[in-house]
């Protein structure tokens, strides 16, 4: 087919074309600070790499389009029941390798502290989930609530002396405390005007974290936040008068493996919680509100249906578990500062509740690992790291908009539910 | 009251560049309902080229400053509208139709690529370049203070009132402006009589970048430094430029982005400079709960 | 003896004027059915009377309340006037039967004591949503969906998402139901059985029918009462017999080539 190919070739010819334009000012030239200013230093062979690649790329991609071509898909269809066992015997499988993985041989420090940063974004990405993968608000500005989180345990340690397990229940309290005082004016914004004010927000508590210097500390955070103990007994290797360390309660060796898989189990209890309460809440009334409304607002308001008290609960329930998060993340770093709530930490739990598949608690679990070990195992790459991550979201979005597991389970039937 | 006028000739010169990045948003979600989240990397493209073009102009010995001003200008438009529809073909057009929230992710997946695509490309330092348009015109001088516009303010200004002129001219009266607004209409029926619909929404966003890439040459000339993360404060600014001026609305978005300009200015005179871009974001949020619709924007009447 | 009285009720969308002082009644335990030509003011009516809108001036008096004065969902929380839409507002990813949960959110969000009373699971919750499923599984009943209940709303064919939007709304145990178009792009045999669910709502729920509705054969077979709208005012008022001869009516239907003669 001649005429085929000539327009293939046309079309090739044009995205190259447009490779070229975009190449050559910024991969042609590199700027280089020099003694007397900037100087230039020229780089046309990647450009011509560059313009050749996608040439050939668009050429193929022309030629066989069905086997290239990304395209939107959704779920297969199996049953439901069916599907639901499957999803039953994964979930368990996790939890039991999850219980058993500190004694696992090959459980070092470095693999049981890998396993509770993926457990920590994964209990922020089950939080995050109530919000937008349930209520379908999008909420850019999760990073806030974790901070707030953070900053009531490091701070309540800092002048009031509180321990972690008085200052959980505060941290989780402040948060959903000042999500509803910023849910109760946005809430009623549309979708994406709402993603912007929680941007915002969340840049404001960055901000102020970093300005109110005399309490939070500023730029330089806040350190010398103390580790749990267990029900009181530390993980310590010499201790004052009076106090058994945990070594001698169970009469076992000192090892500072304990306390990290003492934090690993906080951390896999928090994150089995969540995951519990949004379980049972989704087949609650106000659950399924969440979801109708995250469907259609207005037929919510035709049948009676509050949406602002919905959201604000839903957000109010995410920000708390975010606060959770956070006092634990400040126990485990012993160090927290404003660098560590930045919008790209919003954009990542958020990058994992959508490439999880909204809405799925199980996908969820799968892309924190996705996004949290693949750049570990990749460390050489570790420059490369955030430009993939960007190219993988607009990826996934357009392969999959509807995420890894993209399959809703029911949360009641008349099969076997209330019936 | 001098040191009043100066900051607002400051405030001035400020919100023209967040009102040309203002537009990018405001005509973007016109026609497509999306935010496009990388529009403030946009800008910080734009930026880029205009510091790689001077560099380049003055190792060439080109020293004229209006050549060289003219010549950095229309090559930082021409590649930056480059740009401008590689994101729209790549990210946002296979979404046309997906549900409201892929788009919008999918945008900040490439805001996240672009700053890291250019920090790689060009290192993560901040990039500065010798004061090209220098000089000022003394206003008002008293004992202490001068009040002065400088020559660079003069041209941001200016430049941005012609590109409204011009602009408003392209949207009103030429065959693209129709087509431009039918789209916004509804572009189901556009299609069916015969507008492009993909052409036009190509050609909006290379306008937006067009004009983002305006404000970043003239940042670049303004400050004289740029890094690769100066796209995220001043699109996030621009954007509550777009809402405050009421999104949709071509003289909300300058209207607004002058607002935001002179609210900085004169927050970081009077109060303190650490808390401007609070200020900026309280305000952005009050607009957003007293006048959802801004204050230029057309009461939104929900459909039902 | 009257159900709902609109009194002088204008609607302005800046310049234009949707319904121009527009007053009548509807009576209980009657399908009032209002017609008009395309762009009468028809689902701007719906509109105000459902608070999706808030009237420029008048009175929507239902009882002792004033639904111009109520928002958004207080109406049909409170005032209990449910509704449904004229391109279908169904739950689309969600089940049919959960479709018909939501719609008894107020009642079943009572009993889960806000939430806290469901979480631990206590019996008056289970109660509550025992009988909530066995409401939704007898209109499903009657709806002939029941063989469906699990599948996706999104899924049905268009006459069944129709049927279970009447049948969504029903379940919030309304006092007058309004329906926007329920007959639009249903086949003949599709809109008989129409027919007979309005009737049989009316009969055996004991609930008033306001209705919009293009489908002469539905408008004329089973309303007791016509209301005319024309550029948002009333032109005629009576019953199917009266409203066919009104000079009118017919005026304003035929009389203008481009009317809507339906």
């Amino acid at each position: 087919m001649p005429r085929a190919n000539a327009a293939a070739l046309k079309d090739a010819g044009i995205a190259g074309f447009v490779a070229l334009m975009l190449a050559v000012p910024l991969v042609g030239f590199r700027t280089i600070e020099g003694p007397s200013g900037l100087t230039l230093q020229t780089r046309f062979d990647w450009v011509a790499y560059g313009v050749i690649a996608v040439f050939i790329g668009r050429l193929l991609l022309n030629v066989w389009p069905n086997t290239w071509r990304l395209r939107p898909q959704r779920a297969q269809q199996t049953s439901n029941a069916q599907h639901q066992t499957t999803m039953k015997l994964v979930a368990l499988g996790g939890v039991g390798f999850a219980v058993a993985l500190p004694f696992l041989p090959f459980a070092d420090r470095y693999v049981v502290d890998l396993a509770i940063t993926v457990l920590i974004y994964i209990m922020l990405g089950w939080g995050l989930n109530i919000v937008v993968g349930l209520a379908g608000l999008l909420d850019l500005g999760y990073v806030a609530f974790y901070a707030v989180g953070a900053y009531s345990f490091a701070l309540g340690a800092q002048y009031w002396g509180l321990n972690f397990w008085e200052a959980l229940p505060l941290a989780g309290a402040l948060a959903a405390m000042l999500g509803m005082l910023l849910g109760f004016p946005v809430l009623r914004l549309r979708g994406d005007y709402l993603a912007i004010v929680t941007l915002g927000f969340g840049e404001m508590i960055r901000l102020l974290i970093i300005n109110l210097q005399g309490f939070t500390g500023g730029p330089n955070g806040v350190s010398g936040i103390p580790r749990p103990s267990f029900f009181g007994f530390p993980f310590a290797r010499e201790v004052e008068d009076g106090v058994m360390p945990f070594h001698e309660l169970l009469g076992i060796e000192y090892s500072t493996q304990h306390r990290f898989i003492f934090l690993y189990f906080i951390i896999l209890v928090l994150a089995l919680i969540t995951n519990a309460f949004t379980m049972r809440i989704r087949k609650l009334p106000i659950g399924r509100a969440w979801e109708a409304l995250r469907e259609d607002e207005i037929a919510c308001k035709a049948l009676g249906i509050n949406p602002t008290n919905t959201k604000l609960t839903a957000f109010a329930i995410g920000a708390m578990f975010g606060g959770f998060a956070g006092a634990f993340f400040a126990t485990r770093q012993g160090f927290i500062s404003p660098e560590s709530f930045n919008f790209l930490e919003s954009a990542f739990i958020l990058a994992i509740v959508v490439l999880g598949g909204m809405g799925s608690q199980t996908g969820i679990v799968i892309a924190a690992l996705l996004l949290v070990v693949l750049p570990e195992v990749g460390r050489e790459f570790a420059e490369f790291r955030m430009l993939l991550f960007g190219a993988a979201m607009i990826a996934i979005m357009v392969w999959r908009p509807y995420g890894l597991l993209s399959r809703r389970a029911p949360t009641i039937t008349l099969g076997s539910g209330g019936a | 009251m001098e040191y009043f006028l100066q900051q607002t000739i400051n405030g001035i010169t400020l919100g023209a560049v967040y009102g040309l990045i203002a537009i990018g948003y405001t005509m973007v979600y016109g026609i497509v309902g999306m935010i496009n989240f990388a529009h403030g990397e946009i800008y910080m493209i734009g930026a880029f080229v205009a510091v790689i073009v001077f560099t380049l102009l003055g190792m060439m010995g080109v020293t004229w400053v209006p050549a060289a001003v003219l010549i950095v200008l229309v090559t930082s438009m021409l590649f930056t509208a480059a740009y401008g529809w590689a994101v729209e073909r790549i990210a946002y057009r296979p979404l046309r139709g997906s549900f409201r929230l892929a788009p919008l992710i999918s945008a900040i997946g490439m805001s996240i690529f672009l700053q890291n695509y250019v920090q790689l490309l060009q290192g993560a330092r901040v990039k500065s370049i010798q004061p090209v348009v220098t000089g000022a015109i003394p206003l008002i001088e008293t004992g202490h203070f001068q009040v002065a516009v400088t020559y660079i303010q003069i041209l941001i200004i200016v430049l941005t009132v012609l590109l409204m002129i011009g602009f408003s001219l392209l949207i009103t009266r030429t065959r693209f402006g129709r087509a431009q607004r039918a789209c916004e209409q509804d572009q189901t029926m556009a299609a069916l009589l015969g507008i492009d619909v993909d052409r036009t929404i190509s050609m909006t966003f290379m306008i937006g970048a067009i004009l983002a890439a305006v404000a970043g040459v003239m940042v670049t000339l303004y400050y004289g430094v740029v890094d690769f993360f100066i796209g995220f404060q001043a699109g996030l600014k621009a954007f509550a430029a777009a809402v405050l001026g009421g999104i949709g609305s071509l003289p909300g978005a300058m209207l607004g982005g002058f607002l935001i300009g002179l609210v900085e200015a004169y927050w970081s005179a009077y109060f303190s400079i650490e808390y401007k871009d609070i200020a900026t974001f309280s305000i952005l949020i009050l607009v957003l709960i007293f006048r959802p619709t801004g204050l230029l924007g057309r009461p939104d009447v929900e459909k039902v | 003896m009257t159900l709902l009285k609109v009194e002088n009720l204008t609607m302005r969308f800046g310049g234009l004027t949707a319904v121009d002082d527009l007053s009548f009644t509807a009576n209980a335990g009657d399908i009032t059915a209002i017609i008009g030509p395309n762009g009468a003011g028809k689902t701007t009516v719906f509109n105000c009377i459902t608070g999706f809108y808030k009237p420029t001036r008048g009175r929507i008096g239902l009882g002792a309340l004033d639904l111009a004065q109520m928002s958004g969902h207080t109406i049909a929380a409170n005032a209990r006037v449910a509704r449904t839409f004229q391109n279908i507002r169904l739950f689309p990813r969600m089940t049919v039967l959960e479709n018909l949960i939501v719609a008894q959110h107020n009642k079943l969000m009572r009993a889960s004591g806000f939430t806290l009373a469901g979480l631990f699971g206590l019996p008056g919750y289970r109660q509550a949503e025992k009988a909530a499923v066995e409401k939704a599984k007898a209109w499903l009943d009657r709806i002939d969906l029941l063989g469906r209940a699990d599948d996706e709303a999104g899924n049905l064919p268009y006459g069944a998402q129709r049927r279970l939007e009447i049948a969504r709304a029903m379940c919030t145990d309304p006092v007058l139901l309004c329906l926007d178009e329920p007959a639009a792009g249903l086949n003949a045999r599709e809109s008989a059985e129409l027919n007979r669910l309005l009737l049989d709502i009316r009969q055996r729920d004991g609930v008033s029918l306001l209705l919009i509705e293009h489908d002469m054969n539905v408008v004329m077979g089973i309303s007791d009462h016509i209301v005319v709208l024309d550029y948002g005012k009333r032109i005629a008022d009576g019953t199917p017999a009266e409203i066919r001869a009104d000079p009118a009516v017919i005026r304003a239907y035929l009389g203008e080539p481009e009317g809507d003669a339906a």
